[in-house]
């Protein structure tokens, strides 16, 4: 197994490199660097020869991926590209055009994300497997198709409806949680509270119609049939033996957004004021600070990839036929 | 079940005990403290005063920074009165053998004026590590070693703080820190056309900045500055070229605020700026208040600076403050709120629900709560609506200094140029695009319909009959009346183009409008400007494109008509006309003249107005001007929005001052009645989560049965 990570490990090495050139490609497609000077130094009152001093300080000023004028390997090496990029590889993210040290905002930001994220995912995993047995246990009965039409009707709503809808409903109305904010340490529950229910709730529909579908599919298999005809109860048949046969299209599903869940979401993040990574890329972009995008993007695929590969390696751990090679 | 009547009283029994609402999002030991609540929905980029010029930065910088000059709270026009200096700086005019010459001599006699600013004596500058000294005096943390920064995080990591008086040479170095290489001024450009000296001294430490190695301090106090010098502890002198009387003006502006050279010392240590550590970030000020907590990602907390040096609230305003109770608090000391916290609120609905639950003091409007919020009756004037009234809220209305505008690119072959053809077929656009219409559809009646670049309560702007843009309006009945199309029509045929075509090909005048439409309700804006063209028989193409191609457009003169907007840095009318100035055309001089606008007359004109006081001659070249500029028509003048602002009850001494930054000072609060407020408006109602509760059982119970039907079934 050690072989098979690091042979993954190695793998990742040019989809990163792939990711960055594509990342770096479509950034300066869109925006200059007189551009990005522009933003930064605002709308008012500049000058040419603040643009020219701002690309200078930040190595804007140098060629986009290839220095002609440079000999040997600084024709690579002396761009913007390679200056930007390299560093990436040893997680040094450096600092943002604005100068501020993205690694410390982005330690400081994922916890909040992290508040909000892993109880979402812990809970709505629980929930949408808990509702999901329920509705195979009772199919083709008015519980099933009730519960099937819930899910549609949930998954049919948009996620700002259950936002919008949930401050209205819990906190303008009924008073018991802030609508937005957050705090720190224990102080952080009273705000966490909402976006945890929201999300919870949101996820139902579609959570819970996709583990139906597994656990129904594993229902008719030989040895759920076998199971009974021993005279097991159906919640020992569904607990015991279809949950752990589902396992593997479920971990599929859920192991590899688990290091994701750093990333945070932007909409949710926004309306309550969890200040998360949810908005941190999507403000860079609108602020055209590449340093931060370039960061952002390195990381999510990192993570990405780390997921797929906890993902494979949970495959061995519920499904001892598995062997990674 | 047992426990459900407890539940139903709890929050009753816990109302009582005088313990915040449930869902306040406020810490309980701020519970009926005297503290402002207030938000921001973007992070500020800059605190540093030689950076620090957008408005959300100014929120902040305005209330800890303290330059020569404040506007007034009360009175308008508005009026400039000592801050940080004495009294109102006079210049002394000198000729260029350096001379002294007459206050009244002309501005093309005045080689240099000499502004010499005399400061208050005593005034402290906040606690503030940069200062802290051991015994002996010297200084702790202006030679740190990484170790030492190893577990420093915040400025409030560093135990101990100290201070000192303000001096004549913390005014210098900022003055100095203007052209500063890494600082990138915004303002340095305009500056160094000004202050003597200040352009070369840019090159000084420019070349200084290179012989030194990467990341090392840059002491200014080394370098002197020639137009800029230290008289004595309490006095400094800045040397202008020629007559700029527009400088008194900048001197209320944080870019003229005092630095003490210590914070760049202490900040410019290695290994500060990695940890976020800069005055970008913790500014230091003498100010009423200083940041405590900085955290843009979720809020940020002034808090009373306790070396602050006394201010007393204004004793004297307009007619009509003493009646708004906005003289109740004359010459009491300043300020009268300990804390003020800014939490991030991106999105409108949860900050307008917020404000409504008592837990923000003072709110805008946004188009979606606008119906709810006001009503405006028939006579036109704006009130709150009953539900408002019931709540305590307040309503003020005010005129912004801002314009937004559709300029014309002057060097297009088409809609640009000084012909007469060309004036008419821009005079007939300008009286097509209905501007009382967009701002009753699209601003709900926020603001009013420009008639020239300057708006009203600048001087220059003439109110009545007088104001109007005669190109463009009648005075009817005693108000403006926009004029006909019938002759909109007759101009774009005179120019031209009878029926909408050209008269020479025959074909259909194509006109394109360049803009940066990314909202939901931009179609609707660009669908309404479509029509008001199809009006006159013009095609509008819409060339919607993202900002930086747009910027690009209008930096190479390559769009035709435009969308724009500017918001004054100061009220003279100087800050207005210089859109419109030749030398300043965004293509030839990359200015602020988008429009390209060149009109040799207008240029004249504002040469003789630019660096005149306020007074009759003044105002006669203005109108002079605007008679030219109104003619010409380069912008469709467009609007001034109106500024719409709610405030709680138990939120006093509010009167908007658009000038004026430093307002937090003034405000009070009642706190007890805030509390009092939100704890009536937010008791939390649990009854509802009883009702869930006992539905989810209910709901359970066939489910069960069904289970155990299910399991007693015989196999089939």
């Amino acid at each position: 197994m050690i072989n098979y990570i690091i042979r993954r490990i190695l793998y990742a090495i040019p989809i990163l490199i792939g990711v960055n050139l594509l990342t770096f490609a479509l950034f300066f497609v869109v925006n200059t660097p007189d551009n990005m000077a522009r933003i930064h130094l605002g709308v008012k009152h500049v000058t040419p020869e603040a643009i020219a001093k701002w690309k200078h300080e930040r190595g804007y000023d140098k060629p986009l991926m290839w220095n002609g004028a440079a000999q040997g390997a600084k024709q690579v090496s002396d761009t913007i590209f390679f200056e930007k990029s390299v560093g990436m590889f040893a997680f040094d993210f450096g600092r943002s055009d604005e100068g501020r040290d993205i690694a410390h905002d982005i330690k400081t930001r994922m916890w909040p994300s992290l508040a909000i994220a892993l109880p979402v995912f812990m809970v709505g995993l629980a929930i949408n497997i808990t509702f999901a047995m329920l509705m195979a246990f009772f199919r083709a009965t008015y519980i099933d198709f009730s519960g099937v039409v819930l899910c549609v009707a949930m998954m049919s709503i948009s996620g700002l409806f259950y936002i919008i809808g949930g401050q209205y409903l819990v906190s303008k109305l009924l008073h018991l949680t802030p609508i937005s904010g957050f705090d720190a340490g224990s102080n952080a529950l009273k705000f966490i509270i909402l976006p945890v229910v929201i999300g919870v709730i949101g996820g139902i529909g579609s959570g819970a119609r996709w583990y139906r579908t597994i656990f129904l599919e594993e229902t008719g298999r030989d040895y759920v049939r076998t199971a009974r005809a021993k005279g097991l109860s159906e919640l020992s048949v569904l607990f015991s033996h279809v949950l752990k046969n589902a396992m593997i299209p479920i971990l599929t599903g859920a192991v590899v957004v688990i290091p994701l869940l750093f990333m945070g979401s932007l909409i949710s993040e926004s309306f309550f004021g969890i200040p998360g990574l949810g908005s941190y890329t999507i403000d860079a972009i609108n602020a055209q600070d590449f340093a931060i995008v370039r960061a952002m993007v390195f990381l999510g695929s990192v993570l990405y990839i780390i997921g797929l590969i906890l993902t494979d390696i949970s495959y061995t751990l519920v499904d001892p036929r598995i062997r990674l090679e | 079940m047992r426990f459900l009547p407890l539940i139903a009283v709890l929050p009753v029994f816990l109302a009582a005990c005088g313990a915040p609402p449930w869902n306040s999002p406020y810490p309980v030991a701020d519970e009926g403290g005297n503290i402002a609540y207030s938000s921001f929905s973007e992070r500020p980029k800059h605190l540093d005063p030689a950076q620090s010029y957008s408005s959300n930065e100014i929120t902040f910088t305005g209330q800890i920074y303290e330059p020569p000059l404040q506007y007034h709270y009360l009175k308008r026009p508005y009026t400039l009165i000592p801050l940080g200096a004495a009294e109102l700086p006079k210049p002394l005019f000198l000729d260029a053998q350096g001379q002294p010459l007459p206050a009244d001599s002309a501005p093309e006699n005045i080689a240099f004026s000499v502004y010499e600013i005399h400061i208050k004596p005593g005034v402290r500058y906040q606690p503030h590590p940069a200062f802290a000294r051991d015994e002996q005096g010297r200084y702790l943390y202006h030679d740190l070693k990484p170790e030492d920064l190893a577990k420093v995080y915040q400025l409030a990591d560093f135990p101990q703080t100290g201070t000192r008086e303000l001096e004549a040479a913390d005014y210098v170095n900022q003055i100095k820190r203007l052209a500063h290489p890494k600082l990138n001024s915004p303002i340095f450009g305009m500056m160094a056309e000004y202050i003597v000296g200040l352009k070369e001294y840019s090159k000084v430490l420019n070349d200084a900045q290179k012989t030194m190695p990467p990341g090392a301090w840059l002491d200014l106090t080394r370098y002197p500055l020639a137009g800029v010098e230290v008289v004595d502890r309490h006095t400094y002198r800045v040397k202008l070229k020629g007559k700029y009387p527009q400088f008194l003006y900048w001197l209320a502006m944080p870019f003229f605020a005092p630095v003490p050279p210590e914070a760049d010392r202490f900040y410019g240590q290695a290994g500060m700026a990695e940890k976020n550590l800069t005055l970008d970030w913790y500014p230091i000020g003498t100010g009423p208040y200083m940041l405590t907590v900085n955290d843009p990602n979720r809020r940020m907390v002034l808090e009373r600076n306790p070396n602050f040096h006394g201010e007393t609230y204004p004793t004297e305003g307009e007619p009509n403050d003493a009646a708004a109770g906005l003289l109740n608090d004359a010459g009491k000391p300043l300020p009268f709120i300990d804390k003020a916290v800014y939490s991030l609120e991106k999105e409108s609905i949860p900050y307008w629900n917020k404000f409504l639950q008592g837990y923000y003091d003072a709110s805008g409007i946004s188009s979606d709560s606008f119906d709810q919020a006001v009503r405006v009756a028939t006579q036109g004037e704006a009130n709150v609506t009953d539900t408002m009234k019931e709540k305590g809220i307040r309503l003020q209305t005010t005129v912004t200094a801002t314009n937004y505008y559709y300029g014309f690119n002057m060097l297009d072959p088409v809609v640009g140029g000084l012909s007469e053809q060309a004036k008419k077929l821009r005079q007939a656009v300008s009286i097509a695009i209905d501007y009382e219409e967009f701002i009753s559809i699209f601003a709900n009646g926020r603001g009013i319909p420009a008639q020239g670049p300057i708006p009203p309560g600048i001087f220059g702007a003439h109110e009545g009959e007088q104001g109007i843009n005669p190109n463009i309006y009648d005075w009817v009945a005693g108000k403006p009346k926009r004029k006909s199309l019938e002759y909109a029509k007759k101009l774009l045929a005179e120019a031209g183009y009878p029926g909408g075509r050209d008269e020479k090909t025959g074909k259909p005048l194509m006109l394109y409008l360049d803009i940066t439409a990314t909202g939901p309700d931009d179609k609707a804006r660009l669908d309404w400007i479509r029509k008001q063209f199809q009006a006159v028989d013009l095609q509008l193409v819409v060339r919607n494109t993202d900002y930086n191609r747009f910027q690009d457009k209008i930096r190479k003169g390559n769009a035709q008509i435009f969308h724009w907007g500017w918001n004054a840095d100061y009220p003279d009318p100087e800050n207005f006309l210089f859109l419109l100035y030749g030398p300043n055309a965004r293509v030839k001089g990359e200015g602020e003249n988008s429009a390209n606008y060149d009109n040799p007359e207008f240029n004249r004109l504002f040469e003789r107005m630019k660096n005149m006081d306020n007074g009759p001659e003044r105002q006669k070249i203005i109108d002079d001007m605007l008679l030219v500029a109104r003619q010409d028509a380069p912008w469709i003048w467009g609007f001034h929005p109106k500024q719409y602002s709610l405030f709680h009850a138990w939120y006093r001494n509010v009167k908007p001052n658009l000038m004026a930054n430093n307002g937090l000072k003034y405000v009070r609060i009642d706190a007890d009645l805030r509390a009092k407020k939100q704890r009536e408006w937010n008791e939390p109602m649990l009854w509802p989560l009883g009702l869930l509760a006992v539905g989810l059982v209910a709901g359970l119970v066939p489910a069960v049965a069904a289970y155990r039907r299910k399991e007693r079934q015989a196999a089939r």
